[in-house]
């Protein structure tokens, strides 16, 4: 009987790889063969760049529904537009255990020190977005009785609307997890560093600049 | 931070009052304890201090004012058309309601009449806002609970229901639809017809709900029995709504005092026979399909007609006018820019909104600006009357028992 | 509502018992109105819930500024068996804001007043714990009034940007 052998397809042949595997824990991969294996299984990164991608994919946001935007921050957690999709359905009630604050609703003069100490009690890295027109600008309430969220709180992303659509809450958040996975065209905003309007992108940082790694003095 | 500088308001705060309880044998501490402003059971940004013994509520003390957001005064600053949004925003999940309590205040003291199809159109928008306020309460309440699963089944027919707002008013919440003598604008074409979809399936859904939560025996443990008050004591606190309906008193405003053409309409008023938890669960359970009933019979006599008054000196006219008659020009002219003037007085217009007796109190001086509004908000009132249901039952009973009086902190704080 | 004569027997009623406790009735666009005299408040009141008007749906309280007496406060009552509304008026001054409090009588008056005190000022007396509801405790003054200003922020615009304080160093 003739034993016909087929010949090896090509180095990408799920066969060939399992040979090389095999060689590989023989210990008898060597030079481009063994570079090719390593480059196929390991992804090289920074770092910061691994650390931001796995926050900006798993932030666990405090539930603070303070008004109307309230019931629309509850309905991205419902099943139309599903925050679960990207990893942020566990809201957490312990301000410790979180790391998004959604201001949603209005702030009033009573709230705004209970806002600002659970801000507090939320370890670092922590973010704050602003949802609706009450707590970003004191909205259609411009009265005695509302505060606007950065008079006491700094805030990474503002979303307007009274109230804000759904999808237009998730677009803010999308834009937050962008910030947090250091996406350079996002133009990331030092928020220690940053006057009136002005975004402070990456190379422009000055100085005399604080608490920024690499454009200044070092913590120390 | 020594004692001796707090006042009367920092020391409530504190933690333990150390006040000794005798009870048998050994005596036990009350123990004052801060739940909230942020509190993941409370409907809004409510405060208790509550006096525990144990596990037992001794006493509540509601704390309210965090989201005080000075709607009565704002109000007083615009003309009348602009204070619709604004009060819309009071009681956020009946933001119908608020408006078309303002708007029947406006319509009494400036004696206007509003078109048949125009009062039928409110009704349709009114009931289907209850029937979203009360799968709001029902998605959450049942979070509260434990029952997880209920928020997203009830949060799918909610987004329903917005979708039909989306498209009779372009708004999902807070739309300023209702305008002072009618509706901002007619109903599109396929409205009908997505309504009907919806009201086809909304009362399978609602069988739905009621067979995931009743059977259960940790629902029923925990909502049976627990918390009742008596009919008497709530007259006495002027608790309105379902919370009194399920004490069995049957009083619903659309049938003691209709407005807007609820006398037209047949339907029952569900009313409760104990006055615990799970009467006031089954009311608002079965108010849905009541609902649904009168927006159905709605929607088959809904007469032709304009869908606002005529009365071109408080409703904006048809913009095709506008081309060809000189005087729907100065109309359009002065409501849009200084608005409507309202004869002088004083006017109370109660309706029934999902969680009682919402009325609007306005005080009108002559001018295009309201001198007063005063939003009288049923939660605010309601909410004297937990400490009373709670009183000597488990803290897990008091957070129950806030979930089923349903209180809604922008109505309450206004 | 009780129509016209209605609410004329009641006030007439309560002149005989107080002559000078009804101070003016008002009948107009479905809405029966008595104004009566502060000293009067807690008599009438009594007297109207033993007379059916059992159930107080509203305490509330408004500012007639310019026209003095500036505050008044307003009770709205019910009949809940012929759903029957009646409103009760009083006025009082900014010097001598003192009115009778209905708590013993319905214990639901306790927030509403209280929110009328916080906003206006009016003191209820006999009211079990008067202090403030929906403001900050150690707040100072009262918002609703009429010469209270609304505050708020001024709108900013890049124009107005370098003048708002502390905003750019």
């Amino acid at each position: 009987m003739e034993i016909i052998r087929e010949p090896l397809g090509g180095p990408d042949d799920f066969r060939s790889s399992q040979l090389r595997a095999r060689d590989m824990l023989r210990g008898d991969l060597e030079g481009p063969d063994l570079e090719k294996y390593v480059e196929e299984r390991i992804l090289t990164t920074t770092l910061d760049k691994a650390v931001s991608w796995a926050r900006g994919n798993a932030m666990f946001p405090a539930t603070f529904g303070l008004a109307c935007c309230a019931i629309e921050m509850m309905s991205i957690v419902a099943g139309r537009v599903d925050v679960g999709r990207f990893g942020f359905e566990a809201f957490r009630a312990s301000p410790r255990q979180a790391d998004l604050l959604i201001l949603s609703g209005r702030v009033s003069i009573k709230m705004a020190p209970v806002v600002r100490r659970i801000y507090d009690q939320m370890l670092e890295p922590k973010w704050t977005i602003a949802m609706g027109a009450c707590c970003s600008s004191q909205g259609v309430f411009n009265n005695y009785a509302i505060v606007p969220a950065d008079k006491f709180m700094p805030i990474d992303v503002h979303v307007p609307g009274c109230p804000p659509r759904p999808e237009a809450l998730m677009h803010g958040i999308l834009q937050l997890r962008d910030m947090v996975q250091g996406d350079p065209s996002m133009g990331w905003r030092d928020r220690y560093d940053a006057k009136g309007t002005e975004e402070v992108l990456p190379g422009n940082i000055g100085a005399d600049a604080i608490n920024v790694l690499g454009g200044g003095e070092s913590l120390a | 931070m020594t004692e001796a500088g707090l006042s009367d308001y920092r020391q409530q705060e504190e933690s333990i009052t150390m006040a000794q309880v005798p009870t048998e044998g050994t005596s036990s501490e009350l123990l004052t304890l801060n739940i909230g402003p942020h509190h993941p059971a409370t409907h809004g940004v409510l405060r208790l201090i509550v006096t525990l013994e144990g596990e037992i509520v001794r006493d509540i003390k509601p704390v309210i004012g965090y989201v005080h957001t000075g709607i009565e005064k704002t109000a007083e600053q615009k003309a009348y058309w602009k204070v619709i949004p604004v009060v819309e925003r009071m009681d956020y999940l009946s933001y119908y309601f608020n408006a078309m309590t303002f708007c029947g205040s406006v319509e009494t003291l400036a004696q206007i009449e509003v078109p048949k199809r125009a009062q039928y159109l409110r009704v349709i928008h009114m009931e289907l806002n209850r029937i979203m306020s009360h799968l709001v309460w029902l998605g959450t309440s049942a979070l509260d609970l434990g029952a997880i699963s209920m928020f997203w089944y009830c949060f799918r027919e909610r987004d329903a229901i917005l979708d039909l707002f989306e498209m009779s008013s372009g708004q999902r919440m807070h739309t300023r639809y209702f305008q002072v003598g009618g509706v901002i604008d007619d109903i599109p074409q396929g409205f009908e017809r997505n309504l009907r979809r919806f009201i086809a399936t909304m009362p399978e859904r609602a069988d739905q709900y009621a067979d995931l939560l009743e059977k259960n025996e940790i629902v029923l443990q925990r909502l049976r029995g627990t918390c009742p008050l008596s009919e008497e004591r709530l007259l006495d606190i002027g608790v309105t709504g379902p919370l009194l309906r399920a004490a069995s008193n049957p009083w619903d405003l659309r049938k003691a005092a209709p407005y807007s053409s609820y006398e037209d309409f047949d339907f029952k008023i569900p009313v409760g026979t104990v006055g615990d938890n799970y009467d006031r669960y089954r009311v608002r359970h079965a108010e849905i399909y009541e609902s649904v009933k009168i927006i159905e019979q709605a929607l088959d006599g809904l007469p032709e007609g304009p869908h606002i008054t005529e009365d071109r000196k408080y409703a904006l006219p048809p913009r095709h006018e506008l081309a060809t008659s000189m005087e729907a020009l100065i109309h359009h002219f002065k409501l849009v820019t200084e608005g409507f003037r309202v004869p002088e007085g004083e006017a109370y217009f109660p309706i029934e909104s999902p969680r009682g007796e919402l009325a609007c109190f306005i005080r009108s001086d002559g001018s295009s600006k309201p001198a007063r509004v005063h939003m009288r908000d049923p939660s605010f009132v309601n909410l004297q009357a937990t400490a009373e249901m709670c009183r000597d039952s488990y803290i897990a009973d008091l957070i129950a028992t806030l979930a089923m009086v349903d209180p809604v902190l922008g109505g309450i704080d206004r | 509502m009780p129509d016209a004569t209605g609410l004329e027997l009641i006030a007439g009623e309560l002149r005989d018992q107080a002559a000078e406790s009804v101070l003016r009735t008002d009948h107009n666009r479905g809405r029966a109105e008595l104004e009566i005299a502060p000293s009067a408040v807690r008599p009438v009141i009594g007297f109207l819930k033993e007379r059916g008007y059992s159930f107080l749906t509203s305490v509330h309280g408004l500012d007639y500024w310019p026209d003095e007496p500036r505050l008044g406060v307003i009770w709205e009552l019910l009949n809940m068996s012929n759903a029957d509304r009646i409103t009760v008026k009083t006025r009082v001054t900014i010097e001598n804001p003192v009115v009778a409090s209905v708590c013993d009588l319905w214990s639901g008056a306790n927030h509403p007043e209280r929110e009328v005190y916080d906003m206006f000022g009016v003191e209820f007396e006999g009211h079990p714990d008067l202090r403030r509801i929906l403001m900050p405790e150690d707040y100072e003054g009262h918002p609703q009034r009429r010469d209270f200003p609304i505050g708020g922020e001024e709108v900013l615009f890049t124009y107005n940007e370098p003048t708002m304080p502390g905003w750019t160093e």
